[in-house]
C-alpha cells in the first residue's frame, strides 16, 4: 500500500506528464524525514506531521520545478535521467549530512499501536489504518483526475500541450501544480511507510527500483495501473519471500519482464 | 500485365471510423499517377500501406506481381518501393551526402560492413554524388541537412529515395510548404527522373499535378472517386464538386 | 564525426590517451592498481558509447554484461580450475555475448521507459541470482579464490600491478582500435543513422531491429570482456559488479566525459575515478553531493561533457582568432 501511495505520485509526474521521474524516491525519502522530525523534535501530533510532510515536499518540489524540471521538459530521456540520478546523489549525500547513517525514528500514536480485530483475526492497527487510508486517497484521486476540470485540464495539457496554451490553459502553472501533487503524494506516502520502509539516506536508491516497476507495469498516465500494480508486486514479492526465500526478488524482475514484453505500455497503460 | 503496383480491394479502419475502404489501385510501370483528393481523404493512410508503415484491415496489395501485404517494410524496399515524406524527414544533423549515403549503401548491401571506414567507399561516395549533382545539390553536399533551405531539403527527400533506385516511386506532396518559385525547381527536377520509374505522387498543388501527371486517381473519403487522365478529371463535375466543396471551406 | 564526410586519419590527439597512459606507468608506480581499474572502466565506458552515443539505445542494465563477464571469468577459474587467462577472456566474452543476444532480441523492440526498465530489471536479475546462488558465486561475500595463470605462461600478475596494467593496456587498445573501426565504417554510420532518424533508416529499407540486435551484442561482449578483466586483476568478484549502481556509475563517467564522441569514454572514467579514489573514502557525503551537482550542471548546461565543453572552448577560440585576423586584414 505505502508503495502504491508513493507510485502514484510517480504515475502522477511520470505518467501525467511525461516526465521520466527517477528522483521520486526523494520525495518520498524527505516525507519521511518530514515527518520523523517534526515529531521527534517538535513534539508535532503524528495527523499534522502527515500534512506537514505533504505540504512541505509539495512546497520544496515546486521550488524544484520552477528551477531544475521545468527546463527537461522538452528534453530527451537520457537527459531526464541523468538529471534525476544527479539530483538523487545530491538528496543522498544532504540526507547523509543531517541525519547520519541511522534510519529516522518514527513514533506512532497510542491509538494507532496494537492489534485490532478484523473478521476475528488480530492485525496490527497501523497496518489496518493504512489500507483504510489509501483506499480513501485512491478514490479522490480517482474523482480528482476523472471527474474534474483539472483532471481534463492536466488530461489535455499532456495530449497536446500547444493546444492546451492556445485554448487558455496556463499549463506552466499546471504542470508545476501537478508536479507538486505528485511529489506532495510521494512525501505523504514516505511518512506513512516511514515506519514499514524505513528511511534513511540510501531510501531513493533502495526502493527506486520498486517504484518504477510499479509504474511501468502498471502503465503510465493511469492511476488504476500502479494500483493494481503495486498490489501485485507487493503479494507476489511477499509471497515468494515466504514460500521459496532461495529465489528473493527474482520473481519480481522475472514478472516485470513478462508483463513488459507481453504489453510494454504496461497493464493500463494509455501511450506506450 | 505486369503492373508495377497494385491494390486490391484494401480496407483500413480505425475502430468505427473507415478510412480506407475497397480500394482498387493500379499503377503501370513508368507511370506519373497523381493521388488527389480532399483532406481527410485518407491519401496519407493509403500510402502508409503501401510502403507497410500500418497494416490494412483487409485486402491486397502487390509489387511487380508479388504480394507484400505482409511484408515489412523494409522488405518493400528491397523489392523496388522508395518513398519520400510529406513532413521532412532526413537526418538533420548529418551532412547531406550521408544522408544519400546511408541510403545508397543499404541498396547495395554494404550497410553492415564493419572494417573499412565510410569514407573510403568511393562507389558509395560517388554514386551519391551523382545523385546529388542530379538533383542541382552537389555544392549542398558537406552541409548539414538542417541548414539547406526548405526547398533544398525536399529535394534530400528525393534524393535518398532514388539512392534505392526504386522500381515505384511514392511522393507524398514533395512541394508541401515550399515557396512557388521552388516548387517549379522541384517540378523540373522530377520531371527528368528516369522513365523506368513508375511514380506515385500525392500532392495539393493542382498545377504541380496537372502538369506533371499522366493519370490522376480522386479519393474521397476512403473511396475512389474517379481516375483518368488529367483532361477527364479537370472536366468531371463530381471532381469539381468536392474541390469546390473545399474550396469555399478554406 | 563518423560517417562518409569523415576524415578517418588519426589525428596526433588521438595518440595522448596512449602516452598518457605511459607516462603514467612510469612515473607513478605506486598508482597502477587505480590505473588498471581506470582502463577496464574505460573499455567499459566505451563499449556503452557504441550503443548510447552511436546508435542511441539507452539502457540503465549495462552492468548485467560487465558483472556477468567478471563472474565468468571468476567461476571458469574456481570451479572448472582453468587459469589460463585467455580462455577466461574468451568464456567471459561468449557468455556476455550470449546475454546481448538474447536479450537484445527480446527487449530491442521497446523502447524509452519499457526499455530503460525492461535493461534494468534484467542486471536486478542477475543480481539477484548472484546473491543468492552463494555455492557459485559466493554471494554476499563476492567470489574469492580466483586463480590466473602467467600471461602466454610468462608474465606473472605481479603485486604491483605492472603486469595487470599493462595487460589491461593492450586489452583496450585492441578494443578502442575495434570501436574505432567500427564508428568510422558504414555500419557506424548507419548506426547514427538510427540515433538520428529511425522512421527514415525503416524507410530506407534497413532492417533496424536487427541492427540494433548486432550492435548491443558487439557491446555486451566488449562489456563481459571489460568485467573479465576486472576478475583478473583483482584476483576477486563481488556482489557490486552487478546491478543498477554500476549501471549507473558508468553511464554517469561516459556522460561527464562526453557522449558518442568515442574520447569521451576515455576522460569521463579518468576523472570520476580518480575523484572517486580521493575524495569517497574520507568524504563519502562530499563525493556524492558533488557528483550528483556536476551531473545535474553537465545536464543541464554542458550537454555534449567535458569533450564538448573543449570543443566548444576550441570553436570559441578559433572564431576569435578568426575575427581578429579578418579585422586586422582590414584595418589594413
Amino acid at each position: 500500500m505505502i508503495l502504491y501511495v508513493i507510485s502514484v505520485g510517480l504515475s502522477v509526474t511520470m505518467g501525467l506528464m511525461g516526465f521520466i521521474n527517477l528522483a521520486h524516491g526523494v520525495f518520498a525519502m524527505a516525507g519521511g524525514f518530514i515527518l520523523s522530525t517534526a515529531m521527534a523534535r517538535f513534539g508535532v501530533p503524528f495527523p499534522l506531521a502527515l500534512v506537514a510532510a505533504f505540504v512541505l515536499v509539495s512546497l520544496g518540489s515546486i521550488f524544484l520545478e520552477k528551477i531544475l524540471y521545468s527546463r527537461l521538459y522538452a528534453r530527451g530521456e537520457l537527459s531526464q535521467v541523468l538529471f534525476c540520478i544527479g539530483l538523487i546523489l545530491v538528496a543522498m549525500a544532504v540526507a547523509r549530512l543531517i541525519y547520519g547513517n541511522l534510519a529516522a525514528p518514527v513514533f506512532l500514536p497510542d491509538y494507532l499501536r496494537g492489534q485490532v480485530q478484523v473478521l476475528g483475526r488480530d492485525f496490527p492497527t497501523y497496518r489496518v489504518f493504512l489500507i483504510l487510508f489509501s483506499g480513501v486517497l485512491i478514490l479522490s484521486l480517482w474523482t480528482g483526475v476523472e471527474r474534474t476540470r483539472w483532471g481534463a485540464m492536466v488530461r489535455a495539457a499532456v495530449d497536446n500541450r500547444g493546444m492546451a496554451q492556445s485554448v487558455g490553459i496556463n499549463t506552466k502553472r499546471l504542470f508545476m501544480i501537478t508536479f507538486a501533487l505528485g511529489s506532495g503524494l510521494a512525501g505523504l506516502g514516505g511518512a506513512l511507510g516511514a515506519d514499514i520502509l524505513p528511511v534513511q539516506w540510501g531510501y531513493p536508491f533502495e526502493h527506486l527500483v520498486y517504484f518504477l516497476i510499479v509504474v511501468a507495469v502498471g502503465g503510465l498516465g493511469s492511476l488504476r495501473g500502479p494500483f493494481v500494480a503495486a498490489l501485485l508486486i507487493g503479494i507476489a514479492d511477499t509471497a515468494c519471500k515466504y514460500w521459496v526465500p532461495a529465489l528473493g526478488a527474482f520473481l519480481v524482475y522475472a514478472a516485470t519482464i513478462g508483463i513488459l514484453l507481453w504489453r510494454p505500455q504496461g497493464l493500463f497503460g494509455v501511450r506506450a | 500485365m505486369a503492373f508495377a503496383l497494385q491494390t486490391e480491394k484494401l480496407c483500413k479502419s480505425f475502430g468505427a471510423l473507415t478510412v480506407a475502404e475497397q480500394i482498387d489501385f493500379r499503377l503501370e510501370p513508368g507511370a506519373r499517377h497523381a493521388l488527389i483528393g480532399p483532406n481527410g481523404a485518407g491519401k496519407t493512410t493509403f500510402v502508409n500501406m503501401l510502403t507497410g508503415a500500418i497494416a490494412p484491415t483487409s485486402g491486397k496489395i502487390f509489387l511487380n506481381d508479388q504480394e507484400v501485404t505482409r511484408t515489412s517494410q523494409a522488405a518493400r524496399v528491397r523489392l523496388g518501393l522508395g518513398r519520400t515524406f510529406q513532413i521532412t524527414t532526413l537526418f538533420r544533423s548529418l551532412p547531406v551526402l550521408d544522408n544519400v549515403a546511408l541510403a545508397v549503401a543499404e541498396r547495395r548491401g554494404d550497410a553492415q560492413r564493419m572494417w573499412r571506414p565510410a569514407s573510403a567507399h568511393r562507389e558509395i561516395i560517388d554514386e551519391s554524388l551523382e545523385l546529388l549533382a542530379t538533383l542541382g545539390l552537389a555544392d549542398d553536399a558537406a552541409a548539414a541537412a538542417q541548414d539547406l533551405p526548405y526547398g533544398k531539403q525536399r529535394l534530400v527527400e528525393v534524393a535518398i529515395a532514388l539512392g534505392l533506385r526504386p522500381k515505384v516511386l511514392l511522393l507524398d506532396e514533395p512541394a508541401a510548404g515550399v515557396p512557388s518559385a521552388d516548387t517549379e525547381k522541384i517540378l523540373r527536377h522530377l520531371e527528368k527522373l528516369s522513365a523506368e520509374i513508375a511514380i506515385l505522387i500525392i500532392e495539393h498543388d493542382m498545377d504541380l499535378v496537372f502538369r506533371f501527371a499522366q493519370r490522376i486517381t480522386v479519393l474521397v473519403q476512403g473511396q475512389v472517386l474517379v481516375e483518368g487522365p488529367p483532361e477527364e478529371i479537370a472536366a468531371d463535375k463530381r471532381v469539381r464538386d468536392v474541390y469546390l466543396g473545399e474550396a469555399t471551406h478554406a | 564525426m563518423s560517417g562518409y564526410s569523415a576524415d578517418t586519419r588519426i589525428r596526433w590527439t588521438e595518440w595522448l590517451p596512449w602516452v598518457a597512459a605511459g607516462a603514467f606507468f612510469f612515473l607513478l608506480p605506486e598508482y597502477l592498481s587505480l590505473g588498471a581499474r581506470i582502463l577496464i572502466f574505460i573499455l567499459f565506458a566505451l563499449s556503452l558509447d557504441l550503443i548510447l552515443g552511436y546508435a542511441g539505445i539507452i539502457t540503465l542494465g549495462h552492468s548485467a554484461f560487465f558483472g556477468l563477464g567478471a563472474y565468468t571469468a571468476g567461476i571458469v577459474s574456481t570451479q572448472l580450475a582453468i587459469n589460463e587467462p585467455f580462455v577466461q577472456l574468451a568464456a567471459a566474452a561468449a557468455v556476455a555475448a550470449l546475454l546481448g543476444v538474447a536479450t537484445g532480441a527480446v527487449i530491442l523492440r521497446t523502447r524509452a521507459l519499457t526499455l530503460l526498465m525492461l535493461t534494468l530489471a534484467i542486471t536486478a536479475i542477475l543480481l539477484e541470482v548472484a546473491n543468492k546462488a552463494t555455492w557459485l558465486t559466493g554471494g554476499a561475500d563476492g567470489l574469492s579464490g580466483v586463480k590466473v595463470d602467467p600471461i602466454l605462461g610468462f608474465f606473472r600478475f605481479d603485486l604491483y600491478g605492472r603486469t595487470a596494467f599493462l595487460y589491461c593496456l593492450i586489452a583496450l587498445f585492441l578494443g578502442w582500435w575495434v570501436v574505432r573501426r567500427l564508428i568510422y565504417s558504414p555500419f557506424g554510420a548507419m548506426l547514427t543513422g538510427i540515433r538520428e532518424n529511425t522512421t527514415r533508416m525503416h524507410a530506407i529499407g534497413a532492417p533496424v531491429y536487427w541492427r540494433l540486435v548486432l550492435v548491443y551484442t558487439i557491446s555486451a561482449t566488449m562489456a563481459g570482456i571489460a568485467g573479465a578483466l576486472l576478475t583478473q586483476t583483482n584476483q576477486f568478484v563481488g556482489l557490486n559488479v552487478l546491478g543498477l549502481e554500476p549501471s549507473g556509475d558508468i553511464l554517469v563517467m561516459l556522460i561527464l566525459g562526453g557522449v558518442g564522441r568515442l574520447y569521451g569514454a576515455f576522460i569521463g572514467p579518468v576523472v570520476y575515478l580518480i575523484a572517486q579514489d580521493y575524495l569517497a573514502k574520507q568524504y563519502p557525503e562530499y563525493w556524492y553531493f558533488g557528483i550528483g551537482t556536476l551531473l545535474i550542471a553537465v545536464v543541464l548546461f554542458a550537454p555534449g561533457g567535458i569533450l564538448g565543453m573543449v570543443d566548444k572552448l576550441r570553436d570559441k577560440w578559433l572564431s576569435l582568432y578568426k575575427q581578429k585576423s579578418s579585422a586586422r586584414a582590414s584595418a589594413r
